[in-house]
């Protein structure tokens, strides 16, 4: 039907692809094919109650925190808390899931993936292009992927190093900061532009910087001078408030989405290994080049099971909610397969990650750190399991 | 029924924010709010209070349901109290009803027409709808919907309604031909006349002729009754059961029929006999409930192990049809030489989203196939099932 499901696959038939031979990846490709089916034929009011139960939350914390402020000094901690949850909630749970057409079949228009829109400056119609589409179709390809180094890290072995990239740490630590910012701009394509290939504001970008520009002149106009003029004598306060809880909100998100592709262990692909992939390979490509955070529920919620990583990569347009039961069978899967299922702690994640940017910031960097690379990179180890 | 004579509107509506003291509705919907409520609305965070309460957005209170006929077709009138959103509607016009269908969790939206008299902002009206087999809203309505339960509404809409005005009334002659539920909006239009006309009359001469399977299934029946024996200028004639409709009936009760504004709607049938009589005649005005229904898939016992799929793919926007190949709808679209937007062209990233205004597809993915109208799908892992419409 597409060029990414019926051709033939790229290697030879004899010839293994990450261990497994061609029978075995389109065996794979079915097996999840029908775990697929199988949720998808299940959803219905449990998932439409969950989702509208989220937002009930994330809407009272918004009118909770938003009204905390007019309370002087003490309200001050509560109202950064519940507006920061409020965020977190919109950006992840709700806003990611609901942008990817999750709750599309509900039909209602306040949950479609074409009319929503976000509490954060990225407009939700170019970030879905660059997302949904660029990042989950081409994932981890480098040089396809925007989203390995988002275009300012060195996240690979394989981006040629320069000395730009000494500052690798520092520029994560800036990204880290002004996230909402960078996710924003990103859709501009900067490497692009610098590469001389399209103007920054105009040509193709233009309609892109338009709603950029839209976007964040309604967040900046809310959160940093309408409802910190509402507040009358504390207007410094409430904004210092707001400037807080989307900085809390950058960290958390930065953090959460840094340690779905970048720790450890996490293959990369090229641009060649990946034509005329299979459906199976696609599958493959997915699970190796995702990684999962373990932990309570209370942080898969905030973290909108982006948690599941590798679950939201094989099926990114399946309800986050059903992620953590269809991993415990996509780690059975895995297990059959011989296949890495890459989990861990937020903590040992994140270390792993930004052990990752402080070796890449210095050349080379292909040997301990470095991903899974291709056939030849999986071990014996790996085989065996 | 004679509850459905008093004038629904004269209930009085209770206030909801956006009405209070004539202030807080502006107040919800100028630019202040709106930049505070960005980007998701006023209305998302009103609704955590009240679901009345709205500031853009329409919805209504189910107020009662009443049946009106029994049978295999049952047919119910539910009276709705709207928000203060509500602008009213003109006489004829019909309102997309959404509506939440418990245990499958899926908004379905479909248009009816409204049966009441004219309305006015936020006032109440009334819905009359026949539960069709095929019909999940219509049979969920009328079946298992209760007082209470909130509906979602677009404004009014439709031009299938009288010409003029209560302002500017004229005196010239009306005809109304319906068949079955297609009785509700000339319904409407004949309570608003007897409304709003002079002295209980309608204010001008009045034909009303209505066919329905028979005396069981007549929709409004006690009240057309009272309609013919007062003295009001409507004159009321009910067909039942084989009674067809006639060129030569028609012309005995209105002998200049092609010179009279006439307002006709029901069933295909029924469409097909008048618009015969009436010709070239420019006096005669249409309403369509249902669109052309799309045959379904048929696989014919062809020697192959595929089925054959027979259906025209229409997309409407662009006026250009292809018969169905069982190829994508987005790789029939491209052969067409037309350039819808795409992406992953796999079925995840939803870049390609349409909607199918009507007929069957199938999903490549998952083999599944659906026939509900207004549906949005990915016409990327979509095909064509049969006829369908697609809004491109």
């Amino acid at each position: 039907m597409t060029e990414l499901l019926d051709q033939p696959a790229a290697p030879a038939a004899d010839e293994k692809y990450h261990g497994l031979t061609h029978d075995e990846i389109d065996q794979l490709g079915a097996e999840l094919d029908a775990l697929r089916l199988r949720i998808l034929a299940d959803l219905g009011e449990p998932d439409a109650e969950y989702l509208r139960k989220v937002v009930k939350a994330q809407r009272s914390f918004e009118i909770a925190g938003r009204a905390l402020f007019y309370l002087p000094v003490i309200g001050w901690v509560p109202a950064v808390a519940a507006l920061s949850v409020s965020k977190i909630l919109d950006n992840m749970e709700i806003g990611h899931n609901v942008m990817h057409g999750q709750y599309d079949w509900m039909g209602d228009p306040s949950f479609n993936s074409r009319m929503f829109d976000w509490d954060t400056m990225a407009p939700a119609e170019n970030w879905k292009y660059g997302h949904n589409y660029m990042h989950h179709t081409y994932t981890n390809v480098v040089g396809k992927d925007r989203d390995v180094g988002y275009g300012i890290l060195r996240m690979d072995p394989e981006q040629k190093w320069n000395p730009y990239y000494l500052g690798n740490p520092l520029w994560a630590f800036l990204l880290m900061t002004f996230f909402e910012w960078g996710v924003a701009l990103h859709d501009l394509e900067a490497e692009e532009v610098f590469a001389g290939r399209r103007p920054m504001f105009g040509g193709e970008n233009a309609p892109i910087w338009r709603r950029i520009r839209k976007k964040m002149g309604k967040q900046v106009l809310k959160d940093y001078v309408l409802f910190p003029a509402l507040t009358g004598p504390l207007f410094l306060s409430t904004l210092a408030g707001n400037a807080v809880a989307n900085l809390v909100r950058n960290v958390w998100t930065f953090n959460i989405i840094f340690c779905g592709h970048f720790p450890a262990g996490v293959a990369s692909f090229s641009v060649e290994e990946t034509e005329n992939e299979s459906r199976g390979q696609w599958y493959l490509r997915q699970m190796l080049g995702s990684a999962n955070i373990t932990g309570s529920k209370l942080m898969h919620v905030m973290s909108g099971n982006l948690s599941h990583q590798i679950e939201h990569h094989l099926f990114p347009d399946i309800p986050a909610r059903r992620y953590p039961e269809m991993a415990v069978e996509v780690q059975e899967i895995c297990e059959r397969y011989g296949l890495p299922y890459n989990k861990g702690p937020l903590h040992k994640q994140l270390f792993s990650v930004f052990a990752k940017i402080v070796r890449l910031s210095f050349p080379g960097g292909s040997q301990k750190e470095a991903p899974v690379r291709g056939p030849q990179a999986v071990t014996e180890d790996s085989l065996a399991a | 029924m004679s509850a459905l004579i008093s004038d629904p509107a004269a209930v009085p509506t209770r206030p909801s924010p956006a009405r209070t003291g004539g202030l807080l509705g502006p107040l919800l919907r100028s630019k202040l709010v709106t930049a505070l409520a960005s980007p998701h609305g006023v209305d998302t965070y009103l609704e955590r209070f009240n679901p009345m309460w709205a500031a853009h957005e329409v919805r209504a209170r189910i107020v009662s349901v009443h049946r009106e006929t029994d049978g295999d077709a049952p047919v119910a009138t539910l009276t709705l109290q709207p928000t203060s959103t509500w602008r009213g509607h003109r006489a004829g016009q019909h309102v997309l009803v959404g509506v939440e269908i418990p245990g499958i969790a899926k908004r379905f939206t479909r248009a009816f027409s409204i049966s009441s008299a004219a309305s006015g902002r936020g006032e109440r009206f009334t819905l009359t709808i026949r539960a069709h087999d095929e019909g999940q809203v219509s049979s969920y309505l009328v079946r298992q919907a209760q007082a209470g339960q909130i509906l979602h509404l677009s404004q009014a809409q439709g031009e299938f309604t009288l010409v003029e005005s209560p302002a500017t009334p004229t005196i010239s002659r009306l005809v109304f031909i319906t068949g079955g539920s297609g009785i509700t909006p000339a319904m409407s239009m004949v309570r608003t006349l007897l409304r709003d006309g002079y002295d209980g009359h309608a204010g001008r001469k009045v034909t009303f002729l209505h066919f329905a399977r028979s005396a069981e299934d007549q929709i409004f029946a006690t009240e057309l009754a009272e309609i013919a024996a007062a003295d009001n200028g409507v004159d009321v004639h009910l067909r039942h059961g084989d009674q067809v409709f006639s060129e030569f009936e028609l012309r005995r009760l209105v002998p200049d029929y092609k010179e009279t504004d006439t307002w006709l709607c029901g069933p295909p049938g029924l469409v097909e006999l008048v618009k015969t009589a009436y010709g070239d005649s420019t006096r005669l005005r249409m309403e369509f409930f249902k669109p052309a229904v799309a045959r379904a898939a048929v696989s014919t016992g062809s020697t192959t192990d595929a089925p054959v799929i027979e259906g025209d793919i229409s997309f409407t926007r662009s006026g250009k049809t292809a018969a169905a190949s069982g190829a994508s709808l987005l790789e029939q679209a491209e052969e067409l030489g037309l350039k819808p937007e795409f992406g992953c062209r796999m079925g995840i990233c939803f870049s390609c989203t349409r909607t199918k205004t009507a007929g069957t597809v199938r999903n490549i993915l998952t083999g599944e196939e659906s026939a509900v109208p207004d549906e949005e799908v990915r016409i990327c892992v979509t095909a064509a099932a049969g006829d369908c419409h697609i809004d491109l």
